[in-house]
């Protein structure tokens, strides 16, 4: 579904990543960890087209978007739920939602997150954090992603809507027709959803695995948390 | 209080001018980070449409009715084919941005004196905006009143088409978070050249108006370029209300010095008072209000 070929990117002129490769396949879900300031963010937003890769290619269900701006790729099915709960502070949560989906897309997207429903006339920029993230994996998800790229989704948020959102993304990979590429500093969490994973250090892949039960000793001796 | 009120009056509609100009630039500036200085020129391609289109239309009745629309998109094509050739480029270097549209509006306004001549050219009103209508005791120009009501009417247009259309929401998340809103789908390439049709079209309905006011010839925008820039900052860039308040406030405040005063020492002391504003609010009247910092 995703693969990054040996991407080396960064802002301006300072390299973050240095020839990066990863794979996500289809109706997998993987889980890209790493210490702050590792370049996970900008590893996702390479994949996103946010930041331009130097060298290396971006090939999404085998065509290269390299090139492509961020809107072309989500045509393509891509979508991502950027980190820091961003939502478009001056619409309401309902506005905020009709920028990307129809009367029906939003309906099914209020069942998925009922906690959505009372706020629709607030503006975004009121709503807590938690809220905001629901809206923004919810606006995301009204894009009919084949593909979604999650940034830290549960990063300071309260347990109880940590629960609600683990609950949500294993809902949709269980059905087999997402594939998610996850960035997480909550290890249970990450390898409660993903089935392999990736470690970024200073901007490359020091290891990889599979989400089996020895996992979690191995990414936590890996992160050294 | 027969002053007072014809001093209301007159800032009034001032601003409503002021703020005619002032949408467009509020838009452009705000969502692309572009200063456009060619805005000027877009006014003037609009008087200058009005002007073509009284020489073609033989009732003076209807031409001012053709040519708002008309002014409407000449100024909205000349907006995207600067945005497509030059600021395209250019998106958040406001200085280049600035020099590069100055230059612009230098080869426009030449362009007009080659096409049109140098000398001033008069547009005929029609004749149903003669004279003037008593409102609380004072005769107010119906010429004055239009521009008003014509003013009123853009603003309640681009307030629906930004409220209540797919296209307005997604000038609104462009003009709010750039790189959000490419990664839900929306091509921010295509949303920036509707806006600068809409906002250069703005410019270019102002210069039909101004029509009304005035003669039209090559510099007739540069004489309200820089009001309508001080307008957009101080109402806060991008917030529509606050261009609404500024351009009004600055009218009057204007009108009302000009009576006491002259106008240019009223228009020293309206700078003064913008100067000072924007000390202790730099934002402008309106800013975003928001619980996170992203």
């Amino acid at each position: 579904m995703l693969r990054i070929e040996s991407v080396t990117g960064g802002y301006g002129r300072t390299t973050v990543l240095h020839e990066v490769s990863l794979e996500v396949p289809t109706g997998a879900a993987v889980a890209l960890m790493g210490h702050n300031g590792a370049g996970k963010t900008t590893l996702l937003k390479a994949a996103v087209g946010l930041v331009r890769a130097k060298s290396g290619r971006v090939l999404l269900d085998g065509e290269d978007v390299t090139a492509l701006r961020p809107s072309a790729r989500v045509n393509r099915g891509l979508g991502y739920v950027p980190q820091g709960q961003q939502s478009f502070g001056e619409m309401t949560a309902l506005e905020n939602l009709q920028l990307v989906g129809d009367r029906a897309g939003i309906s099914e997207m209020l069942d998925l997150f009922p906690a959505l429903k009372d706020l629709l006339g607030r503006r975004a920029g009121l709503l807590s954090g938690g809220q905001r993230q629901q809206l923004s994996i919810a606006r995301t998800l009204l894009t009919r992603p084949r593909l979604l790229i999650l940034d830290e989704p549960t990063e300071g948020i309260q347990p109880n809507v940590v629960a609600e959102i683990e609950r949500v993304i294993s809902e949709l990979t269980g059905r087999g027709d997402l594939t998610v590429l996850l960035v997480e500093q909550h290890v249970g969490f990450a390898l409660r959803t993903a089935s392999a994973y990736y470690i970024l250090e200073s901007g490359r892949i020091t290891a990889r695995g599979d989400g089996g039960s020895g996992a979690h000793d191995h990414v936590r001796s890996q992160l050294a948390v | 209080m027969d002053t007072l009120l014809a001093q209301v009056f007159t800032g009034i509609s001032a601003g409503a001018v002021l703020l005619l100009i002032a949408l467009g630039l509020t838009l452009t500036f705000g969502q692309m980070g572009v200063i456009n200085m060619a805005h000027g020129e877009f006014i003037m391609a609009g008087a200058y449409t009005a002007y073509v289109v009284s020489t073609i239309v033989a009732s003076t009745e209807l031409s001012l009715l053709i040519a708002l629309p008309a002014g409407f998109v000449v100024g909205g094509l000349l907006g995207v084919a600067l945005e497509a050739s030059v600021l395209r480029w250019m998106y958040a270097r406001p200085l280049d941005t600035l020099l590069v549209t100055y230059g612009v509006g230098l080869v426009l306004q030449q362009l007009a004196r080659d096409i049109f001549g140098a000398p001033a050219k008069e547009v005929p009103a029609p004749g149903w905006l003669d004279g003037s209508i008593p409102i609380l005791g004072y005769d107010f120009p119906l010429t004055r009143l239009f521009i008003l009501v014509l003013a009123a009417s853009c603003v309640a247009a681009l307030l629906a088409v930004l409220r209540f259309t797919a296209l307005g929401r997604q000038i609104r998340a462009t003009v709010g978070n750039r790189d959000l809103a490419e990664t839900i789908g929306i091509s921010t390439r295509r949303t920036d050249r509707a806006t600068f049709f809409i906002g250069s079209g703005l410019a270019g309905v102002a210069g039909v108006a101004l029509t009304l006011l005035g003669s039209t010839g090559p510099n007739l925008g540069t004489s309200y370029i820089v009001q309508a820039f001080l307008v957009v900052v101080v109402g806060g860039i991008g917030h529509l209300k606050g261009t609404i308040v500024a351009a009004l406030g600055i009218g009057l405040l204007q009108a009302f010095l000009a009576h006491a005063l002259t106008g240019s020492v009223a228009q020293v002391l309206v700078l003064l008072a913008i100067v000072a504003f924007l000390q202790l609010r730099p934002q402008g009247i309106l800013s975003v209000r928001t619980r996170s910092l992203a």
